[in-house]
């Protein structure tokens, strides 16, 4: 039956943002998550600033240092934000719904003047928001212990890097909670959800990239004889690898963070001829070729929203 | 007297079961209302679709004149709901989750403070306002679900099993509530498997099998017609033949043997004295005679009699 709505989708999205935001800030939940962050956090940019001060050279980007660097054992902070921002997101997002469904809220909420839209967008603009202040509060933690401990401000364009990578970030965060938020409106006991979530998750940043190589070997076999289908290879192998939001990331962070890379894919040495190795790309040059990776990302996030939205309006209210 | 809420040829099917098959329904401004019948057998299915909270696969709605699918927010803006085992945000307090719910509503704050601090008032929850409702008992949140209501000022009250699982003093101050509410003209739709119970309230009853309407009606009507009275004689009597004694008593409608020496009298008066003196005088003993008012109970178990029992509740 085609039937015109009246009145907005959007009344009351606010209000259920903001609500939903402050539940997050208040519960024990996301406390524990991002104390986990923030530690891991201050441990890796510690443990970088000492190795940078052991190593400290010539380089026109020491600020941008402070999240790559690693020093064992710990990893770099970029390392552990790839790691750590799903586990946030989804911790924000794995009973979006279906928590509503359990603790029997839903039909109330839905009785009130609000179309489901207004639910469904708000709690996810509600996590979004969260992730936002976590991110930038971070951000802006690591470059404060980094101006203290390193005794030097930040140039403009290592701010611009850093923008750059924590929208970046942000987006990949955003990724994350739609998958959550699908699971969510998918499946019905909250526990379940999380755990399918969590598998997505240890999927795509631990097996994904073993997975990757062995996809490709058997799509795309080398011929011994032929060195373009060891080309032709890889180049699958990375097509594969760049399905998992976590390659798209760390390579969006890589070309951010280290404006000495030039290329995310081959590179042959004629197209090298003349480049000046070492040499750092301009802020925008570096933000053109992670285009791709930010627009594959935003696209996710966009079809994940989709799936959420629609099986959430589709969905029966009573339980 | 406007018909505030109607529905015809209400259908609902979830894949080929039907929850709600065919259903009319005409609702009038100021009446209590009550959707009675066993679990499963649509009343819950009509509510939602009242609502317009799920969508009728055929018939139509009209809910104050507007349809709940087109103009579902003007509708819910009205209409207040408190649903089958209601849920509230337990790590809110009392205050937090109806100023919640106000906001959606759409109502600004301070008009909405004054409303919650009146409708708490009114439920009896004044002094638990800032405490977290996970330390509520199940007729507290039930009130505080009422409370809803009041604070969205609606028109037309639905509540969902509104005294399941509450115990008899909570149900029967529940039921005083919505008849003062009733009083003041707020039109009030209950759902209730306890038919006894809603028979003291509601003013018209519909009677819901198998998710068609079977009776419909006010509950002395329905007493009336479907028991043939509103009096239910049991009477135990040896060496009387009951038929042959009672032909031509006055005010009998129906009789019908419960076992050897037992029957069932309806009558639409007290008339136990006349059914003692005609059993002593044709030579019987008599054991023993209970008189009580029919309830909806019986009105629903012998209006589908006839019908086979393998769903009933």
């Amino acid at each position: 039956m085609m039937s015109r709505r009246e009145g907005s989708p959007f009344a009351g999205l606010s209000t259920i943002a903001l609500k939903e935001a402050a539940d997050h800030m208040n519960s024990i939940r996301i406390h524990l998550v991002m104390v986990l962050v923030l530690l891991t956090a201050i441990g890796s940019v510690y443990a970088a600033i000492g190795q940078i001060k052991a190593t400290i050279g010539e380089d026109q980007f020491l600020f941008l240092r402070l999240f790559t660097t690693a020093q064992q054992p710990l990893p770099s902070f970029v390392f552990f934000l790839g790691f750590l921002i799903p586990l946030v997101a989804i911790a924000l997002g794995f009973d979006a719904i279906n928590g509503e469904y359990n603790r029997r809220t839903l039909s109330r909420i839905l009785s009130q003047p609000i179309y489901r839209d207004a639910l469904l967008t708000g709690k996810f603009l509600g996590g979004l928001l969260v992730i936002a202040i976590c991110l930038l509060a971070l951000w802006l933690l690591v470059t404060g212990l980094g101006m203290l401990l390193l005794g030097l401000p930040p140039s403009g364009e290592e701010i611009a890097r850093g923008l750059a990578f924590l929208f970046a970030s942000f987006v990949y965060a955003g990724v994350w909670l739609a998958v959550a938020m699908a699971f969510s409106t998918i499946v019905k006991s909250p526990a379940t959800s999380a755990l399918c979530a969590l598998t997505a998750w240890l999927l795509f940043t631990v097996f994904w990239p073993m997975l990757a190589p062995l996809i490709a070997g058997a799509v795309a076999p080398i011929d011994p004889l032929d060195p373009m289908t060891a080309v032709h290879q890889i180049d699958i192998q990375q097509a594969i690898a760049r399905i998992s939001p976590n390659t798209l990331y760390g390579e969006a962070t890589l070309a951010l963070l280290n404006p000495a890379t030039r290329s995310l894919g081959l590179l042959f040495t004629d197209q090298l001829s003349g480049a000046l190795m070492g040499a750092p790309l301009p802020f925008s040059l570096s933000v053109a070729l992670i285009w791709p990776q930010l627009a594959g990302m935003i696209a996710a996030l966009l079809v994940l929203f989709t799936i959420a939205y629609v099986s959430f309006q589709r969905q029966e209210i009573r339980a | 007297m406007s018909p505030v809420i109607e529905a015809r040829g209400l259908v609902k099917r979830y894949g080929r079961f039907p929850a709600v098959d065919g259903i009319d329904l005409t609702v009038e401004k100021g009446e209590v209302f009550g959707l009675l019948g066993p679990n499963g057998s649509g009343k819950t299915t009509t509510i939602l679709l009242l609502l317009g909270l799920t969508e009728p696969t055929a018939g139509s709605i009209r809910v104050l004149g507007l349809d709940p699918l087109r103009q579902p927010l003007t509708v819910k803006r009205q209409v207040g709901y408190l649903p089958d085992q209601i849920g509230f945000y337990d790590h809110l307090t009392a205050w937090e989750n109806l100023a919640y719910t106000s906001r959606l509503a759409g109502l600004i704050s301070k008009e909405a403070d004054t409303r919650i601090i009146d409708a708490l008032a009114r439920v009896r929850l004044a002094d638990v306002t800032h405490r977290h409702v996970a330390t509520f008992s199940h007729g507290m949140r039930q009130r505080l679900g009422l409370a809803e209501v009041l604070v969205k000022q609606a028109k037309i009250a639905i509540l969902d099993e509104p005294t399941s699982g509450l115990d008899p003093q909570s149900t029967q101050e529940l039921l005083e509530l919505i008849r003062e509410l009733a009083a003041e003209g707020v039109t009030f739709v209950l759902s209730s498997h306890q038919l006894a119970m809603m028979q003291t309230i509601c003013g018209r009853v519909a009677l819901f099998r198998k998710g068609r309407i079977g009776l419909i009606g006010r509950v002395e009507d329905l007493t009336a017609n479907v028991l043939g009275g509103s009096h239910m004689v049991e009477v135990e009597a040896e060496r009387a033949d009951l038929p042959k004694v009672l032909a031509g008593a006055p005010h009998i409608s129906g009789l019908a043997p419960l076992g050897t020496g037992r029957w069932r009298i309806d009558a639409d008066a007290d008339v136990r004295a006349d059914i003692a003196r005609r059993i002593v005088d044709a030579g019987g003993a008599l054991h023993s005679m209970t008189i009580r008012q029919a309830t909806l109970d019986e009105v629903y178990v012998r209006f589908f009699e006839g019908d086979n029992h393998d769903v009933a509740a």
